[in-house]
C-alpha cells in the first residue's frame, strides 16, 4: 500500500519542531508500523536526508521502549499492543498518517519522536523496589505463603512496562495508571508490605515533582494501556496512600 | 522519608472527592425538601422554616456546605489550570472519544456552569433569605398575612418563563457532571470493587439522572401551576 505520512520533525530539545510530510509506497500489510518507518528511514538514508528519530529496543512488546501517537491514539488504532506490535493492515492504501511523539511537560521531546521518560525510572527509584539482605542468608521467597488471588492480581499489575502511554493519552497527562501500578505490584504481596508506606507516598511526592497531572478518571489510561493494566490499581493506590497518610510513624 | 508541605495530587483528588459526595448527599436531601411542595405545601413550608431557622442547619452545616461549595469550585478551577499546564504542547491530531466519554472530559465545563447556575440561584433565594433574616432580623418565615412565605416565595420564583429556562438547563449539566461525577468519587477515595463498583456505577446514573429530572419537574410543576 501507499501511504502519506505527517511526522513531527524536531532537530533537539530546544527546536521549535514541525510536521512534515512523506510519502512511502509499496508497504506491505504484515509490516509492522515500525518496520514502515524502517523503509521510509532507508528511504531518508538514501536521498541524503536525517532519518526519522524514534525509539524502540524488544520489537516484540515487551520492553516499552517504543512510543508513537499515531493518528490521535497512543500505540495507533488497535488495542493492546504496542507500535512494535502494531500491524499495518490496520491502514489502508492511500491514509495519511500522523505521527507524533507522546506529548506530556513531564516527558520532553529529544528528538523527533523521541521522548524523556526517565520521569518514571525516578518515580520507580523513589520506592518502586523492596529491600533485601543478599548477604547469603535470604529467605526462600517460596517460604513465604501468598494468597493465590494476591498473587495474581500483583502479577497483574506487574506486566506494566513503563511505556508511557498512559500518560500520552490522558487529558491531564496524569502518570497514576503507572504509579498505581508500581505501587501495587509491591503492595499486594508480604514482601512488599514491610515498606508499603514509605513506597506511596515517595512515590507520589515524585510523580508530582516531574509535572505530571491529576487525575480526572476519565479512564482513557486503561482504555490504551498495551498491557491491559486496570484502573483498580489507581484506586488501590489511592487506598494506600489514604492510610499511608493516616498512619503514624 | 522527605516532608513536604501542601498536598500531593492524590491528596487533592481524594478532597475533590469528599467534597464531591458531600454535595451529593446534601442535593438528595434539597431534592426531598424541594418535592415537597408539589405533595405536600403545608409541609414544604414547616420544613423551611425549620431549615432556616434551626440554629444548628444556621450556623454549623450551612458555612460546612457553603464551603464544601467554595472549596470544590476552587480546588476543581486549580486542579484544570495544572492538567492544562501538564501538557505545554498539544496533539496535531487527537482522539479522545476513543478512550472516554464526554462526561469524564469535560467536568470543568459542566462545573462551570452548575456554578454560574448556582450564583442565579444564590441571588434569587440564599441572598434574599439572608437579607430578610439577619438584616432586616426577621425571623418569624410569615408574610404581612400572617402566613408562611417559602410556598409562595418559591412560587413567585418559578413564575418567571425564561428563568424556569435557565433551571431547566442547569440541572441537564449538572446531570452531565454526576453522571461521570458520582463514580469517580468512589474510585478517587480508593473503592472499587469487583462485586460492588458496577452496581456503584449503575446507582451513579440513576441518581445523576433522577435528581436532576425531578428538580427540572418541580420547577415546571410550579411554572405550570400558575400559568394554566
Ligand atoms: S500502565 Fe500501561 S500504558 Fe502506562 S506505562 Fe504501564 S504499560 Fe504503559
Ligand atoms: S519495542 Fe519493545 S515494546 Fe515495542
Amino acid at each position: 500500500m501507499n501511504l502519506t505520512l505527517k511526522i513531527w520533525r524536531q532537530k533537539d530539545s530546544k527546536d521549535k519542531g514541525q510536521m512534515v510530510t512523506y510519502n512511502v509506497t509499496d508497504i506491505s500489510e504484515h509490516m509492522s508500523f515500525l518496520e514502515m518507518l524502517d523503509v521510509l528511514n532507508e528511504q531518508l538514508v538514501n536521498t541524503g536526508e536525517e532519518p526519522v528519530a524514534f525509539d524502540h529496543d524488544c520489537r516484540e512488546g515487551i520492553c516499552g521502549m517504543c512510543s508513537l501517537y499515531i493518528n490521535g491514539e497512543a500505540h495507533g488504532p488497535d488495542r493492546g499492543v504496542t507500535t512494535c506490535q502494531l500491524h499495518m493492515r490496520m491502514f489502508n492504501d492511500g491514509d495519511t498518517i500522523f505521527i507524533e511523539p507522546f506529548r506530556a511537560k513531564a516527558f520532553p521531546v529529544i528528538k523527533d519522536l523521541v521522548v524523556d521518560r526517565t520521569a518514571f525510572d525516578r518515580i520507580q527509584q523513589a520506592g518502586g523496589y523492596i529491600s533485601v539482605n543478599t548477604s547469603g542468608n535470604t529467605q526462600d521467597a517460596n517460604a513465604i505463603p501468598i494468597r493465590k488471588a494476591n498473587a495474581d492480581l500483583a502479577m497483574d499489575a506487574a506486566e506494566c512496562i513503563g511505556c508511557g502511554a498512559c500518560v500520552a493519552t490522558c487529558k491531564n497527562s496524569s502518570a497514576m495508571l503507572f504509579v498505581g501500578a508500581k505501587v501495587s505490584q509491591y503492595a499486594l504481596l508480604p514482601q512488599g508490605r514491610v515498606e508499603a508506606k514509605d513506597r506511596v507516598l515517595n512515590m507520589v511526592n515524585q510523580m508530582d515533582k516531574e509535572g505530571f497531572g491529576n487525575c480526572t478518571n476519565t479512564g482513557a489510561c486503561e482504555v490504551e494501556c498495551p498491557k491491559g493494566i486496570s484502573l483498580t490499581n489507581i484506586a488501590r493506590m489511592n487506598r494506600e496512600y489514604l492510610s499511608a497518610s493516616v498512619k503514624e510513624d | 522519608m522527605s516532608k513536604r508541605k501542601g498536598t500531593t495530587s492524590v491528596g487533592r483528588k481524594i478532597l475533590m472527592a469528599l467534597s464531591g459526595l458531600f454535595l451529593i448527599v446534601f442535593l438528595l436531601q434539597h431534592c426531598a425538601i424541594n418535592f415537597l411542595s408539589v405533595i405536600a405545601p403545608d409541609m414544604f413550608n414547616e420544613v423551611s422554616h425549620f431549615m432556616g431557622t434551626n440554629p444548628l442547619i444556621q450556623y454549623a452545616l450551612q458555612p460546612v456546605l457553603a464551603f464544601g461549595v467554595f472549596f470544590h469550585l476552587i480546588m476543581g478551577m486549580y486542579l484544570e489550570r495544572q492538567n492544562r499546564n501538564a501538557r505545554p504542547i498539544k496533539y496535531a491530531v487527537n482522539k479522545p472519544a476513543t478512550n472516554s466519554n464526554w462526561m469524564s472530559r469535560n467536568m470543568i465545563i459542566t462545573g462551570i456552569m452548575v456554578m454560574l447556575f448556582m450564583a442565579l440561584h444564590f441571588a434569587d433565594f440564599w441572598i434574599p433569605e439572608l437579607k430578610t433574616k439577619f438584616i432586616d432580623g426577621d425571623m418569624t418565615g410569615m408574610n404581612a398575612a400572617g402566613e408562611f412565605r417559602y410556598m409562595e416565595e418559591m412560587a413567585h420564583e418559578f413564575s418567571n418563563g425564561i428563568r424556569v429556562a435557565i433551571y431547566v438547563v442547569a440541572f441537564v449539566f449538572l446531570s452531565l457532571h454526576l453522571l461521570h461525577g458520582f463514580q469517580s468519587a468512589f474510585q478517587s477515595v480508593g473503592f472499587n470493587h469487583n462485586k460492588f463498583t458496577p452496581t456503584l456505577k449503575k446507582l451513579g446514573t440513576i441518581y445523576a439522572i433522577v435528581i436532576p429530572a425531578l428538580f427540572i419537574f418541580i420547577a415546571l410543576f410550579h411554572f405550570f401551576n400558575q400559568h394554566a
